[in-house]
């Protein structure tokens, strides 16, 4: 095994014939795709499988990785393929912040959420746990920017729409997320600070 | 309410790193001099340090093994430009260059070229002689004008995308 490698020579591996290169891949990238397929479903079991999916559907379509792009950028494509069509077979529900169910799953979340702060007093945490209650779109912009390493050019090919659209979408995302923070974990933020 | 929106956008730019340097320059006096700027810079700076620290979940201690073990049967898909045949693309592109020269050579058929040398018009073509009636009652032509027209559009559109491509790389 070559954990040294970069993702390029270890792509050229796999498609020498060295499947076992394979899950060098899937362990450098395993939670970057499952946190943003954990974005879409909002539940840890679809999540597993939709990721696994994922990294299946990458590998049979590994010929077609030109290395134009990141191979990261390459596989949060079919990411995001994936994670829509998914939620379209289960016919859920894509949350929207004009919704007011969402707040209604939000608020019920809090409780929960609460208590939950009291032991782990994590901002890390808390963060992550508000990321959840946003919607889709705006978890994953954010996971994409923030700890998928993506540059607002390459979150645009991603999401194949134009890099000014991405910065106006980024914007908004974090300003619902600063809205999210200061309503569900006000009190949190202010223990912490 | 107007004004806020864009110091908070001037912000996230420069936060970002992604603000030219003059504007970094006029962005770190406004910080500097602007009590309103201050705050709003640190109250970003905290969402965005906050976000920077947010954790990637894990998924279950066998996910690779999983993924490992349902791609053991598989085989990896040739690249799509391996099994597109390129004899088939420029089959069909002759198909149509042929179909639209057949078209010209028919429509120039038409025209009745003796009238139009005594005709006192610079072009040798008298197009009040040409039977566009002939040309375009024909189901078939009509189908076949549709069906370029649609063609022609759709590789305007991919052309107009290229190009969108090619000057977004750019930049």
């Amino acid at each position: 095994m070559s954990p040294g490698l970069n993702d390029n020579e270890l792509i050229s591996k796999v498609l020498g014939g060295d499947q076992q290169a394979y899950a060098l891949l899937v362990d450098r990238y395993k939670s970057y795709v499952f946190t943003l397929a954990l974005r879409f479903t909002k539940n840890r079991e679809d999540a597993e499988e939709v990721s696994q999916d994922i990294f299946v559907k990458a590998y049979r379509a590994l010929a077609d990785f030109r290395g134009a792009s990141k191979f990261s950028t390459w596989l949060y494509t079919i990411v995001n393929t994936t994670c829509i069509t998914f939620l379209r077979k289960k016919r859920l529900e894509v949350h929207s912040l004009d919704n007011e169910k969402v707040f209604e799953v939000a608020d019920s979340q809090d409780s929960g959420f609460r208590a939950n702060l009291v032991e782990q007093k994590s901002r890390i945490a808390m963060v992550n746990q508000a990321i959840a209650l946003l919607s889709t779109d705006d978890a994953e912009i954010i996971t994409l920017f923030y700890k998928g390493e993506q540059t607002l050019e390459e979150i645009a090919r991603i999401l194949g729409i134009e890099a000014n659209a991405v910065k106006v979408r980024l914007h908004r995302a974090r300003t619902r997320l600063k809205e999210k923070m200061q309503k569900h974990f006000a009190a949190e933020v202010n223990d912490l600070t | 309410m107007s004004v806020q929106p864009t110091i908070e956008e001037r912000l996230w730019e420069y936060i970002d790193g992604m603000a030219t340097p003059e504007e970094r320059t006029v962005i770190d006096q406004l910080i500097e001099a602007d009590a309103e700027w201050r705050a709003k810079y640190g109250e970003l700076l905290e969402t965005h340090q906050m976000m920077q620290a947010s954790e990637l979940e894990e998924p279950s201690m066998r996910f690779t093994k999983n993924v490992m073990e349902e791609i053991a049967l598989l085989q990896i898909a040739p690249a799509a430009k391996t099994y597109i045949n390129k004899k088939i693309i420029w089959g069909i592109a002759i198909f149509f260059i042929t179909m639209i020269v057949g078209f010209l050579i028919y429509g120039i058929g038409q025209v009745q070229w003796s009238s139009g040398s005594s005709s006192s018009s610079p072009i040798p073509i008298d197009l009040s002689n040409i039977d566009f009636s002939k040309m375009f009652n024909n189901t078939y032509i009509n189908i076949f004008m549709m069906m370029n027209m649609i063609l022609g559009l759709f590789l305007f559109d991919r052309y107009l995308a290229n190009k969108r491509k090619k000057t977004f790389s750019n930049k």
